[in-house]
């Protein structure tokens, strides 16, 4: 199966989906250099404001850690175009509710770049008081993107939804991490957000979505990520 | 101020009414002395402990100031209005109050006394639990999760009006837990309603009872005791160490070596008791015995992790006396009464002189006849510590761990459980809280902060205000805000917090997780299960089983018998070694007139050790450092328990890097610590660059601990348990349960942001706190690093010393200390890469 795994490349985090090189990044987002495109998927903001209306007060910096990232990684890239794949926020509330600093903050980072919100379950609608285009989905060259995976064969896209996390054991511990999801074709996007769960990629909410011989997972590390093959995953 | 029972059963005609003389005259028997002493303070008005030794009577001791008080009390006119609670009675396990119940209904049937008697537990049916409501017995026997439940309801106050007395079994064990804290709140409550409430505890033998006499009665004002009374301890016990034909291992665990011995003894008793400190202690014990089991005699086991049917089968069979020996950890520690037990085996380091003693007490319960018990070391230096325990029990010696301060994620609880019951004043509940021992040294700013954090989380940040739980209303009281909220709170009430587990089920070999149903056998570790691959074979429920697959939360297991188990389940003993016992084997390792008492092959040991090295003195830390196979290594024999030597192995390895030794791991057992690495640490010290005081200096339990326990999972896992227990985060929501594992990743999110964004929240505080006194053992590594200023012993050596053997051979036994995630992931990676290249 290593043969077929991935292409070799120079460096690990390089990808190619359906023939676009792309750039996994550990903190969790995909960069096209060819398109100088930035993909950030459920960033589930307000979070934490949404868990408090039910009266479970988790602590109210979920969304200002969740900007200092992203803030952090858009300067890195200082990227042309910005996607957010869907649950940007994490209930309808959550555009109109955030508190102005931290909408002053993200509408300074989207200043002087394209940027789509692309619809999620959580958000289905455009988000209040924000710059930005919605759409339902986009499709830039051989690439489409949406929220939700397609549930048939779909080479080019690159979706959120899933969260997807895997598990390796070795030496008899377990380590469980975000990663992104791929099989060379389409891939999924890790969660964003500072509380967003995780789903192991080997339940059955990604069955049949990769080819399973070229399945890879690209595991976030703090520094660097683990490009590990499906074979060696374990369920869990 | 102890005071022995002094009063005469002769006088029991003062305090016993006749249909009681009566009783115990019939059966030809007499009130003992400190059951009527107790009696008589009871009806003074007191609170009482009593601290006696198992089969001394001490459950119908503690009943019969509620019995005779309920035997003269005039009865109910019809039409008159139904009593609330008499007698509450408290115990740790729910078996207990069961047994009880069948105990006492037996005096009370006999003397045909009009006393009604229930249970309320967490298996205690909805429409019984109404009835109690509306009817309730004189005596409730129920546990400190069903007392917090009753007094968070609005006629709290009215259901127990009439309370006179609560009494506490088996007190030295609530008090140790977070259990304790909340029943200690809930007592306080208790006494809130009825002001001239009684208590009366009753404990084992205990190193400090004043704690647990401050503990019964109100603390506000402080310095309140409950009257003591002192049951000597019967015959003492007769205890021996196995002395061995076969040669004691170095280092390990299991005693494997003395099987056939084990075997012998309990052929030559009627019913043994084999005690064990881990489950998987006990089922290798248990399988190793079936093997030489050449007689089949009747061997069974039992440990908390079985399916509650199997449990019970074992728990039957013992009763009606058919069981030659079973194997047991500590669910079989507490009072239930094993009456036929002529030997307990005690296998493995005894950990306490206090806690050995109680184990030992399971056998013969009559407490005139001397207990037999026979020690079984796994290792050399186990041999150490079982001689110190043997000589500690014959002393009496007492080394029960100090009481801890009230837990603040528990006060929280009990905070919100306040509201629910009715609203609160916050002058008034702090004057309640203070009143209960584990929290009497809160100040009101932390407590108005614990307010504030159930209300809206207690952020600085105040972006929760509009969703409130509570909310302080215009007549000064604060008041639960929706209703919902109550019916949280009473779903996710206690403060027990399971480690995630999945249920184990039978089924055919290679049917996998595809199928469904299967016999249950018990629960694991959804950890332990997680490491493992289809086709591992692993002991569980006295068999060895192959692992299948995990499907949602149920795990499935075949038959595999005839297989040796290739995965050994190991979770380390959760007490460390006494600090008494602790000191009491290094005074042996430090004279050598005493190693006669030793079997000749572990003084042999401890010569060899004088002749190729040195031994340390009592008070002293020796230090051997010597190189081995391209590494350096540095042993240092602390005798402070695996907890506190991990904790200094993080904290040394932390200042070793920045002198430039370049450690590489470590490992710790209950005695000593070894750290190695690139560098000659043995040449480092000599040049005291750096030298071992300042790599010892006690100034280490600052910033390097501080550095090391943010990024530490240790104080994830604490968070996780207090944000559960404080209710930040609910174990139960209405209408789902959520998996260990969702809750798990949740926690860990909130604590690292958490953490980043505001580190002296008061959950922080609160989780510091925990770890500190829990899993870090941080209290005892400070009083380790005072005791051994400039006390260091270093010993150079060209090799390896036999005091060292133990702790090298754990090397590469233990899984990789620390936060190592990051190194196994890329190993993980890299293997694939080597993958990759060979294939290509």
């Amino acid at each position: 199966m290593s043969q077929t795994a991935v292409k070799p490349a120079t460096r690990p985090e390089e990808i190619e989906i359906a023939g676009e090189r792309a750039v996994c990044d550990q903190s969790g987002v995909l960069y096209f250099p060819e398109l100088d495109l930035l993909v950030v998927s459920d960033l589930h903001l307000e979070k934490g404001a949404a868990y408090a209306r039910r009266g479970s007060f988790v602590p109210p910096y979920d969304t200002a850690a969740t900007l200092l990232r992203l803030q952090a990684v858009v300067a890195h890239y200082d990227p042309k175009m910005v996607i957010s794949l869907g649950d940007s926020f994490h209930d309808g509330r959550g555009s109109a509710d955030m508190p102005d600093v931290f909408r002053h903050r993200l509408t300074a980072l989207m200043a002087g770049r394209d940027w789509f919100w692309v619809a999620g379950n959580h958000d289905p609608d455009a988000p209040e008081g924000l710059p930005g285009e919605t759409v339902r989905e986009l499709a830039i060259g051989n690439l489409v993107f949406r929220h939700e995976p397609s549930r048939v064969a779909m080479p080019g896209e690159i979706a959120g939804h899933l969260h997807p996390c895997a598990r390796i054991v070795q030496r008899g511990r377990s380590v469980r991490r975000r990663c992104f999801a791929s099989d060379g074709s389409r891939l999924i996007m890790p969660a964003f957000g500072s509380y967003t769960g995780s789903l192991n990629v080997l339940d059955r909410a990604y069955a049949g979505l990769f080819s399973r011989d070229a399945f890879m997972a690209y595991l976030l590390g703090t520094r660097r990520i683990y490009a590990i093959a499906g074979s060696m995953l374990r369920p869990g | 101020m102890t005071q022995q029972a002094r009063l005469a059963p002769e006088n029991a005609a003062a305090f016993l009414p006749e249909p009681f003389l009566d009783w115990f005259t019939e059966r030809g028997w007499s009130p003992r002395a400190h059951q009527i002493e107790l009696l008589a303070r009871a009806q003074a008005g007191k609170s009482v402990l009593l601290i006696a030794p198992t089969g001394a009577g001490k459950t119908l001791a503690g009943f019969l100031p509620s019995l005779t008080d309920l035997a003269v009390r005039p009865k109910r006119k019809p039409g008159e209005a139904h009593r609330g609670i008499h007698t509450l009675y408290i115990s740790p396990l729910k078996a207990l109050a069961v047994d009880i119940e069948r105990n006492l209904g037996k005096p009370v049937g006999e003397m045909g006394l009009p006393i009604s008697m229930e249970t309320r537990t967490g298996d205690t049916p909805m429409h019984k639990r109404q009835r109690q409501k509306l009817a309730p017995p004189d005596i409730l026997l129920t546990t400190p999760e069903q007392l917090a439940l009753l007094i968070s309801t609005a006629d709290a106050e009215r259901f127990f009006c009439d309370l006179r007395y609560v009494v506490l079994d088996e007190l030295h064990s609530l008090v140790t837990s977070k259990r304790g804290h909340l029943l200690s709140l809930g007592l306080a409550r208790l006494r809130r309603f009825v002001p001239g409430l009684q208590t009366i505890g009753l404990s084992a033998t205990v190193a400090e009872p004043d704690e647990l006499r401050r503990w019964l009665v109100p603390q506000n004002p402080p310095g309140g005791l409950s009257e003591l009374i002192t049951v000597a301890g019967g015959a003492k016990p007769d205890i021996s160490i196995l002395d061995s034909r076969e040669r004691v291992p170095w280092a390990g665990h299991m005693a494997r070596y003395a099987i056939p011995e084990i075997y012998d003894a309990v052929r030559e008793h009627r019913t043994t008791l084999l005690f064990v400190n881990t489950r998987s202690q006990a089922e290798m014990l248990f399988q190793e015995l079936w093997r030489v089991n050449d007689d089949s005699l009747p061997i069974a086991l039992h440990h908390g992790s079985l399916d509650v049917g199997q449990r019970r089968k074992v728990e039957k069979a013992m009763e009606a006396g058919s069981l030659s020996a079973i194997v047991a950890t500590s669910t079989l520690d507490l009072g239930i009464d094993w009456g036929d037990v002529d030997l307990v085996v005690h296998v493995g380091a005894p950990k306490g002189a206090s806690r050995l003693a109680q184990r030992i007490g399971r056998s013969n319960h009559r407490m005139d006849e001397p207990s037999k018990a026979l020690l079984i070391p796994a290792n050399r230096f186990e041999v150490l510590e079982c001689r110190a325990a043997l000589e500690a029990n014959y002393l009496g010696a007492q080394d029960t761990p100090p009481l801890l301060a009230g837990a603040l994620d528990v006060l929280a609880q009990h905070v919100l459980g306040s509201a629910c019951g009715a609203p609160f004043d916050t002058d008034e509940l702090y004057g309640e809280i203070i009143s209960a021992a584990p929290y009497a040294g809160v100040d009101r700013q932390t407590f108005d902060r614990v307010v504030d954090f159930v209300a809206t989380g207690g952020y600085a940040l105040r972006s929760y205000e509009r969703y409130a739980k509570i909310r302080l209303t215009k007549d000064g009281k604060w008041r639960i805000s929706h209703p919902r909220f109550a019916q949280q709170y009473r779903l996710n009430v206690g403060t027990i917090i399971e480690q995630p587990m999945l249920n184990v089920r039978y089924v055919r070999q290679g049917r996998g997780a595809s199928s469904r149903g299967g016999a249950p056998l018990g629960k694991i570790e959804e950890y332990f299960l997680e490491t493992m691959t289809p086709g591992d074979t692993f002991l569980f429920a006295g068999r060895t089983l192959r692992f299948e697959g995990i499907r949602e939360n149920e795990a499935y297991v075949s038959n595999a018998t005839g297989v040796d188990a290739k995965v050994p389940i190991y979770a380390g003993g959760k007490f460390p070694l006494s600090t008494y016992l602790a000191d009491q084997v290094r005074g042996l390792l430090a004279d050598p007139d005493q190693w006669k008492k030793l079997p000749e092959q572990v003084s042999d040991w401890l010569r060899l050790q004088q002749e190729k090295s040195v031994l340390p003195r009592r008070k002293d830390l020796l230090i051997e450092t010597f190189p081995r196979a391209n590494r350096f290594y540095m042993v240092a024999y602390a005798f402070e328990g695996r907890l506190a030597h991990q904790t200094l192995g993080m904290l040394l390895t932390r200042r070793l890097e920045r002198a430039g030794a370049h450690p590489t791991g470590f490992v710790a057992t209950e005695y000593s610590l070894a750290v190695w690495g690139l560098e000659d640490m043995g040449a480092m010290f000599r040049r005291r660059k750096p030298s071992l005081a300042e790599l010892f200096d006690e100034d280490m339990l600052g910033d390097d601990l501080d550095a090391w326990l943010a990024e530490s999972w240790l104080l994830k896992r604490t968070f996780r348990n207090c944000a559960l227990i404080s209710g930040l985060i609910e174990k139960r929501h209405p209408g789902q349960e959520k998996s260990g594992r969702q809750v798990t990743v949740s926690a860990d999110l909130i604590y690292d942001v958490l953490r980043s964004h505001e580190p002296d929240h008061i959950l922080l505080q609160a989780t510091r706190a925990d770890a500190a006194a829990g899993l870090l053992d941080v209290s005892r590594l400070a009083d380790m690093l005072s005791r051994i200023k400039g006390r260091i012993m270093h010993k150079d050596l060209e090799r390896i010393s036999p005091l060292a053997v133990p702790v090298m051979m754990e090397i590469g036994k233990e899984a990789v200390a620390g936060d190592a995630n990051e190194m196994l992931l890329s190993e993980a990676a890299d293997d694939l890469i080597e993958e990759a290249m060979g294939g290509a």
